[in-house]
């Protein structure tokens, strides 16, 4: 079991430029079923045996996809997920990294009155082991297995993942939240999913300095999550004021601060581990101390 | 990105918000001229230190002259100077300009602001009757005393919420019709500009009644700076850290701190971990850098110039998650940039991922003085060892 993708999720890739190609030849090598993409004037084509259209509801209605993968650059991005939202698309990962603010904001309010999940944007993507891989994750260093990962960094999440995999715990769902401060889903509805998943018994959670998610994560843990939880919040040296890479990673106005996170996740009774390095451990024991 | 004050004014003003009388001097005697046209020969005039940071006023670089003659005095001690405030660090900021206004009789300031709610979505109306001091002090002593509004972003800001606000902070009907336009005015720029933050911080209310924003501290946000390019011509270079701004030519992500262990990493969560688990190990960082998810062997190349441009750099740290990127290709930019750069100070390499043998066995091969370690922890510990040895 797992959330969100399985073998089943039929996915279209949207934006078939050199990134889109690298990155669909990967979920397909990975097993993914990769049933379409979708480029503006390309319609009626074809790329490596995947057939390509010139609207995404076009491929949705001629090959059932459910899922897209967006790799549309940043100006165009926005349109990108809300005509996949209009197709009928279940959920929407976008890869694509700089997209304006607010433009998020306004796709934020309109994927509201919608059936349509959005995962990022500025975001590696999500991955159930052995299963499907969506997204531009490295697949082996992933396991099948039982902890559910949620993670607002990218490599920060292989270097996770990886622990894990070398402590001998697999994955049961890896989601890239992405570094943007407006983004689709969050650590709570990330954490709702687990928490429901018969087959996720811990769940990691990676976060980072800037906005309150992780503090909106802690309530909530506290109050409905009865699995383990690990965390790790990075930035703790970053100095205030200053955008960390991630347009999302900035401490402002005193607030979004990685010791308040810490602090609020530690008394909502996540295991917070103080160095990067040892995640993966700190799991370990957690699960060896409830069995 | 940050503009001066002055250029904030320029762009306000367009969208109906009042501000004072001014002009931008660069010289002692552009002061005496533009304190001579906005307030004659005699007149009370404002001169004002245009820096890309607060705090200005308690650091000196804003006072109140009497007088041209004075404000070209004043302008000759602040121009060419580093004003150091309590937000620019030790070094403080060169001023290049300063901007000379109208001085004016004040009855009462206030703080007006907007910024982008990231919990809600939501661009968000900030006032408080508390003008002229930090709305962070503000918020934190007197929570009770900041008011809010957020926007619905298809409706926009509506007249009513501004009026809710403005008779909150005491404003009179005349007024309030005046902020309503003013506070609009804000908005329109805000949504029209992608704006991350205006802060009017006083905006004040005169002695006869009208509303004018004494300062104005604008934002812009990064990756929306593609669709202005009259707003990114407005970039003031001079205000920002070399290093960074030639890291930025590259698109690297780079952030000078004060430590001595240089960083170089791709991802910006890995980055920010690395400098932590660098500090936990008891070193301390001396910068933040990012080298992206599709870095080459020029860009490693490149991001080594910046990182030994730093002459308090003792050591220097790699640590690559090789997903996309391969760890060979990264391993070999890394010998490359050391035979053309040249290095004195000792490197630790840390590769996982991707091809990550043939990385090792490429570093192995060079011949040149590399620490190659495989876990984050061990690179933090060799790099601190390394440091305080060099130091």
């Amino acid at each position: 079991m797992s959330v969100l993708v399985d073998a089943k999720s039929k996915l279209l890739i949207q934006g078939l430029g050199s990134a889109g190609k690298f990155h669909a030849a990967t979920m397909v090598e990975y097993g993914t079923q990769v049933v379409a993409a979708s480029h503006p004037g390309k319609g009626g084509s074809s790329w490596e045996g995947i057939p390509l259209f010139s609207t995404v509801a076009e491929a949705v209605n001629e090959t059932g996809a459910d899922v897209s993968c967006i790799f549309v650059p940043a100006p165009g991005a926005a349109d990108a997920i809300l005509e996949a939202a209009d197709a009928g698309i279940r959920l929407v990962i976008c890869i694509t990294e700089g997209i304006p603010v607010l433009d998020m904001l306004r796709v934020k309010h309109a994927l509201a009155g919608t059936d349509t999940m959005l995962i990022g944007p500025n975001c590696p993507g999500i991955i159930t082991p052995g299963a499907a891989k969506i997204g531009i994750m490295p697949g082996p260093i992933h396991r099948p297995g039982s902890i559910g990962v949620l993670s607002r960094s990218g490599t920060l999440t292989y270097e996770a993942v990886d622990q894990l995999t070398k402590v001998g715990l697999g994955q049961s769902t890896c989601i890239g939240l992405g570094g943007d401060p407006i983004k689709g889903l969050d650590f709570i509805d990330g954490l709702a999913l687990f928490a429901e998943d018969p087959d996720t018994e811990g769940v990691v959670l990676i976060g980072e300095i800037g906005g309150q998610a992780e503090e909106a994560a802690a309530a909530w843990i506290r109050k409905n999550m009865s699995k383990p939880v690990v965390a790790f919040i990075a930035g703790q040296t970053a100095p205030p004021g200053r955008r960390m890479g991630h347009a999302g990673a900035i401490v402002a106005g005193g607030k979004g601060t990685a010791a308040q996170k810490v602090s609020a996740l530690q008394e909502a009774g996540v295991v917070v581990a103080e160095s990067p390095a040892e995640i993966g451990e700190l799991m370990k024991r957690r699960l060896e101390k409830i069995s | 990105m940050n503009i001066h004050e002055y250029q904030a004014k320029e762009i306000l003003s367009r969208y109906g918000v009042r501000v004072p009388k001014g002009q931008v001097a660069t010289t002692p005697a552009e002061g005496v001229a533009a304190a001579t046209s906005v307030a004659g020969s005699e007149g009370k005039v404002v001169v004002k230190a245009q820096i890309h940071a607060g705090g200005r006023g308690k650091a000196g670089g804003v006072k109140v002259v009497d007088g041209a003659a004075q404000a070209g005095e004043l302008a000759g001690q602040l121009l060419g100077k580093s004003l150091v405030t309590h937000q620019t660090g030790p070094k403080g900021q060169v001023v290049g300009r300063v901007l000379v206004e109208q001085g004016l009789n004040i009855e009462r300031e206030l703080y007006v602001g907007m910024v982008l709610d990231r919990e809600t979505a939501q661009v968000t109306l900030i006032a408080s009757a508390e003008g002229g001091v930090e709305i962070e002090e503000v918020a934190r002593l007197h929570p009770e005393k900041i008011l809010r509004e957020a926007v619905d972003p298809v409706a926009g800001l509506m007249p009513y919420q501004v009026r809710k606000v403005a008779f909150a902070l005491g404003l009179d009907k005349q007024q309030v019709a005046k902020a309503v336009a003013l506070v609009t005015g804000l908005y329109r720029a805000f949504v029209d500009l992608d704006m991350s933050l205006i802060e009017i911080n006083p905006l004040v209310v005169l002695a006869d009644g009208e509303l004018m924003a004494l300062d104005a501290k604008v934002n812009f946000e990064d990756n929306a700076l593609f669709r202005h390019p009259d707003v990114f011509a407005l970039r003031d270079e001079a205000q920002e850290e070399p290093a960074e701004v030639e890291a930025s030519r590259h698109d690297l992500s780079y952030i000078r701190l004060d430590g001595n262990i240089g960083c170089m990493v791709n991802g910006a969560g890995l980055a920010m971990a690395t400098m932590d688990i660098i500090q936990l190990s008891g070193g301390e960082p001396a910068n933040f850098l990012d080298v992206g998810g599709g870095t080459d062997a020029q860009r490693v190349q490149t991001a080594f110039k910046i990182l030994l441009s730093d002459e308090n750099v003792k050591v220097v740290l790699v640590n690559i998650f090789g997903g996309i990127v391969r760890c060979d290709v990264i391993a070999e930019g890394v010998v490359a940039a050391i035979r053309e750069v040249g290095m004195e100070v000792p490197l630790v390499v840390r590769l996982q991922g991707t091809k990550v043998e043939r990385g090792r066995e490429i570093l192995g091969a060079s011949g040149l003085n590399i620490v190659a370690v495989e876990s984050m922890a061990e690179a933090a510990q060799a790099a601190v060892q390394a440091a305080r040895r060099e130091s």
